[in-house]
Parts: structure tokens; sequence; C-alpha cells
């Protein structure tokens, strides 16, 4: 299938800590993959495995493939520039660049890759994006203004802008709404069950109603004591909601757990 | 007592145990706010009282000599007293000193904090931030006896033979004038720089930089496009900082420049700075208006250092996007 996305046999480490082994996924293109499971459990590695964000850190090491379109990341031949613009990301915490204004800030990535220069083309970008991330309506007359000066909920939708107007094939969100008051919750949820048509999603959440309320596939994981962290179970979200089969994950959703 | 009337005394009582906690704690916010506001206007007072005695001690000087002070000829035993040879030698050196060590120390700081690795940052590091503890008497030593020859035999030909058409780098090699003391000047703000632009890099939030390389950058653009931008007025703060120190510098320059009020093109001429003439004649002036007219250049150096922190201030306002702006 095409801009297929999954992982075999990862691990990853920091320095000798094993924080996730031996994950083998397969993320559905053009849906929503949440990832839950208690804190530390390797959620935010795995994800930051499947852009290569982790070896940004010092002294991490990445064990298994991570396959897109049938090639595996980690090949010495994949340069890191163009897979994290075909696997963009959005953070836990909204960070617009303070010295761009809004929509700087949305095409960064766009100037970055520098293959369109045309100004009417640019603004076009920019106004898709930010639609796509229904940020338009509020700021289509403030575009000039710094990103830093939005909301939190706002600044956190233009950094998902930012993210869609270079086209990635695969959007990387952590815990993108944990910062954010309901409203703006809502209105993230809304606009990614909107953009789930043109890209694959994985999010972390750690919001077991937003995961059951957002995604079409749902892995569990989790962590021992000093184990690292693995999936325990995997599958569509209606099945792993109401009829998981692991004791583990039931333990979990129904709050029975850590 | 009734449950009901004793609940009512315990609760009168935790109230006022309550309110007695919550006026001491502001009593103590008062106090520290009072210290504060003191702090800051002992600053102030300061600045006033230097000012106040600048003027006072320059006054013969500023009323005799009035604005015949911003002629170029200065020969006390004349009675003539022109400084605008020793503003020009300050200006010059420093501009000098900071269009060198300005892009060297943001160099360094980024190598120290992004490209370094710990084992070669830490040792370096340390060696920067001792170089800007040497006195200036010892980098003016060294300044006349290691960097003026060099610049004599080695620095100042090669800039004749490649550079001689600009009427900046023409005349005969001395050694010894504005541009080996700009060098020189240079060589002692650098670690002023470098020190505290690396400071600010490293203050500047891992998200930021992630950002950044998540949208596809290289190392060198997440540097330029994030790391920068976002650190850019604490390196203008850097850089006021350091070119502060090199105007005031009056020891090192003394030993290098020549100590020649004039005004020439040539940085290879020898010329004058305001801090050095001050250190150098102060001792040996005599008459009321020479001691008083050096007084005055303190003034004037007072009241330029003023001006470039009002400039550079501006400079922060101008590159702060509007809404961010921190005063
Ligand atoms: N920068 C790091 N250096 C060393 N160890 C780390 C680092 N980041 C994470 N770890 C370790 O890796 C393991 C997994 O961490 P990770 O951040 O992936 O968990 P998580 O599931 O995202 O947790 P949370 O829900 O709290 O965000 C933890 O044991 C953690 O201690
Ligand atoms: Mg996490």
């Amino acid at each position: 299938m095409k801009q297929e996305l999954r992982t075999d046999r990862l691990s990853a480490f920091y320095g000798a800590h094993c924080a996730i082994r031996d994950i083998t996924m397969t993320f559905r293109p053009k849906s929503i993959t949440a990832l839950i499971g208690p804190s530390g459990c390797g959620k935010s590695t795995l994800l930051r495995c499947l852009n290569r964000m982790h070896e940004v850190i010092a002294n991490t090491t990445v064990k298994g493939q991570v396959m897109l379109d049938g090639s595996n990341v980690y090949d010495s031949g994949i340069d890191t520039t163009s897979l994290r613009r075909r696997v963009g990301m959005v953070f836990q915490r909204p960070n617009p660049f303070p010295t761009m204004s809004i929509s700087d800030n949305v095409l960064a990535g766009v100037r970055l890759a520098g293959d369109v220069s045309d100004r009417s083309t640019l603004a076009e970008i920019a106004e898709r994006s930010l639609r796509r991330a229904a940020l338009w309506d509020e700021v289509k007359d403030i575009l000039n203004r710094p990103g830093t000066s939005l909301s939190g909920g706002q600044q956190q939708r233009l950094c998902i802008a930012r993210a869609l107007a270079i086209e990635p094939e695969v959007l990387l969100m952590d815990e993108p709404a944990s910062s954010l008051d309901p409203i703006s919750t809502m209105k993230i949820e809304d606009l990614m069950r909107e953009i789930k048509t043109d890209f694959t999603i994985i999010i972390v959440t750690h919001n077991m109603q937003q995961a059951a309320r957002v995604s079409d596939f749902t892995g569990f994981m989790l962590a021992g004591e000093a184990a690292p962290g693995e999936l325990i179970e995997f599958d569509e979200s209606s099945k792993i909601f109401t009829t998981p089969q692991d004791k583990r994950t039931e333990d979990y959703i129904t709050g029975r757990f850590g | 007592m009734s449950q009901d009337s004793a609940d009512l005394v315990s609760f009168r009582v935790a109230r006022r145990v309550e309110t007695g906690e919550r006026a001491r704690s502001h009593f103590a916010d008062r106090i520290f706010s009072g210290l504060l506001l003191g702090s800051a206007w002992i600053i102030l007072i300061v600045v006033c009282g230097l000012l106040a005695v600048l003027v006072k001690a320059s006054w013969p000087a500023l009323t005799t000599i009035g604005f015949k002070a911003a002629t170029l000829a200065w020969s006390p035993s004349d009675d003539r007293y022109g400084v605008l040879s020793f503003a020009f030698g300050t200006v010059v050196t420093s501009i000098i000193a900071l269009a060198l060590a300005g892009p060297m120390g943001i160099a360094v700081a980024l190598f120290l904090s992004e490209l370094a690795p710990k084992r070669l940052a830490g040792p370096v590091s340390m060696l920067v931030e001792l170089l800007a503890a040497v006195p200036s008497v010892v980098y003016g030593l060294w300044g006349l006896f290691v960097l003026a020859p060099v610049m004599r035999t080695v620095v100042q030909p090669a800039l004749g033979k490649w550079l001689g058409f600009l009427p900046l780098f023409q005349g005969p090699p001395l050694g010894i004038g504005m541009l080996t003391g700009g060098v020189l000047l240079s060589i002692m703000i650098l670690p002023t720089v470098a020190a505290i632009a690396r400071d600010v890099f490293a203050a500047v939030p891992i998200e930021q930089r992630e950002g950044m390389l998540a949208l596809g950058s290289t190392r060198w653009e997440m540097l330029t496009k994030a790391v920068l931008p976002y650190a850019r007025q604490g390196v203008i703060g850097a850089l006021v900082l350091a070119l502060g120190r090199a105007m005031g510098e009056a020891m090192a320059v003394v030993m290098v420049i020549g100590n020649t009020p004039a005004v020439s093109a040539s940085l290879f001429r020898p010329a004058y700075t305001m801090a050095s003439v001050l250190a150098n004649e102060f001792t040996e002036a005599t008459g009321q208006t020479y001691v008083a007219m050096l007084i005055e250049i303190g003034l004037l150096l007072f009241g330029m250092s003023i001006v470039v922190n009002v400039i550079a201030r501006a400079l922060v306002w101008s590159v702060s996007p509007k809404g961010t702006r921190a005063v």
C-alpha cells in the first residue's frame, strides 16, 4: 500500500538504557493511530524514532527498522532532512518561532526546502495550511503579527499549519493538546479528523477519551519496573476501548492502573 | 460552651491567625520591594552623582573653552584644547574592535554551545573566561612586544599590498597606530562577547531547535534560522557590553596607539583615544583648564557610552517583533 509506515522490531536506547524494545506495528495510511500508555512507557521515544528525531539527543541509538514506502528510514543513504519533510512533527508545547510573523512561521519549512519562492504561491500555501489547521479565520487579518502573540491554542494550531505547509505524508503529534483548554482541544481534534483524508496521523495522548474519539487505531504500550516499553496491544480503537484482548490493556483503559 | 459556639470561636481564631499571617507576608513583601526600589534608586543616585561631579570638575573648561573643544588641535601649552581627534580615535578603534570581535566571538560561542564535544567545550570555555580576567596592562605589554611587531612586519604590509587601493590601508607600516589598537581591543573584548553569547545560545529552548529540525532543516539552518534569531537580543546585549569595554579601555591602548592627537584616513597612522589621553596626561596636567579639560573628556566619553546604549536599546526594539517587545 502506498505511503505505508511500519516499524519492524524497533528498539531505542538512551545511552545503555533501553526505552522501547522490539516494537513491530503498521500505521494505516490516511487514518489516525493513537499511542496510549502510562508515563515513561516510551510513547514519545517511539514517535521520535519515526522521523529520526530520536538521534538529535546525544548518545542515543536505534535498532530495528522503520519502513516508509518500502525503504528503511535508517538506511545510510537516507537524508534526515528530506525524511523529516515527509514525516512532520507537532510538539507537546507550542513552539512557534518568536522572531517570525504568523505567515513566516507557517512558511518556515517551505522556505527551508527552498523550492518555492514565488510570493503569491507562498501566500497560497500559507492560506491553505492555515485553513487546514482551522486557524485562517482567526489570523487572516494579522498575518504579520509575531507567531507568539497568539493564544496557546492558536499557537498550537499555527504549529500544525507549519507542519502541514510542507505537505508531509505522515504527521506525528506528541500530546498536541495536553497544554490546551477543552475548546482548543476540540478544535484540534476536529481538524485532525478533517485532515486525515490527506495525511497519516499518529498521535500520542494521555487522554483516553481523546484517543477513543479521534483515532481509528490504538496501540497500548507498557513498560515494566526496569523493563523497556513494549507494545502490548494494537487494534482498531473500537475494539481496544470496548473489548481489549489483554488484561493489562483493560486495566489501563478502565483506570485500574498507574 | 455548645458545639456551635466552639466552632465559631475556632473559626474566628483560625481567621485571625490567617489574616495575621497574611499581614506578615504582606509586610515581608513590602520590605522586599522596598529594598529593590532602594537599590534602583541608589544606582540612579550614583549615576547622577557621577555626572554632577564630572560636570563640576570640568566646569572651568566647559565655561572657558566651550565649543572650541569641538576642534582638532590639542596643544595644552598653547591653550588649544580640541578633543575631536580623541573622539575620532575612540570611535575608530572601537569600531575595528567590534567588527573583528563581534563575528569571532559569536562564532566561538556557537562553536562552544553547539558544536564542540563536551570534553573540549569545558576547558575552552574556562580559557575564554580566563582571558576576560587578564589585566589590561598585560594586554598592553603583549600588544607592544608581540602584536605591534607582527602588525608591522606581516599584517600591515600584506594589507597594504592587497587592499592598498583603499585609503584605509595606505602609508608606511608602523606597527603602532589605530589598526593595532583596534586589533588589541578586539582581542580584549572577544572573551566578553564569546562568554555572554555562549550563555545566551545555551538558553535557547530545545523546543525551538527541535521545531526547526523537525521541519527538515540541517544543523546549520537550525543555528541560523532558529537559534540565532531567538538569541539576537541577548547577542546585541553582549556586543554593547563589549563595545562599552572597548570605548573605555585606556591602559592597553596607550601602549600601542602611538598617542598622537591626529585624524587620518589610514588606519596605519598613530592616533589617540579619549580614555588613553585621560590615563596618560592626567598626572602631568598643569593648570586648572588643562585638568578640567581632561575631565571634560571623561564627561564626553560618559555621554558617548550613554548614546551607544540608547542606540543599542533602539536596535533591540527594532528587531524584536511587535507585540513581544520587552521594554
Ligand atoms: N532525554 C532522555 N535521556 C534519557 N532517558 C530518557 C530521555 N527521554 C526519555 N528517557 C527515558 O525513556 C523512557 C521513555 O520515555 P518517553 O519520554 O518516551 O515516555 P513517554 O511514554 O512519552 O512518557 P510521557 O507520557 O510521560 O511523556 C523513560 O524511561 C525515560 O526515562
Ligand atoms: Mg512523552
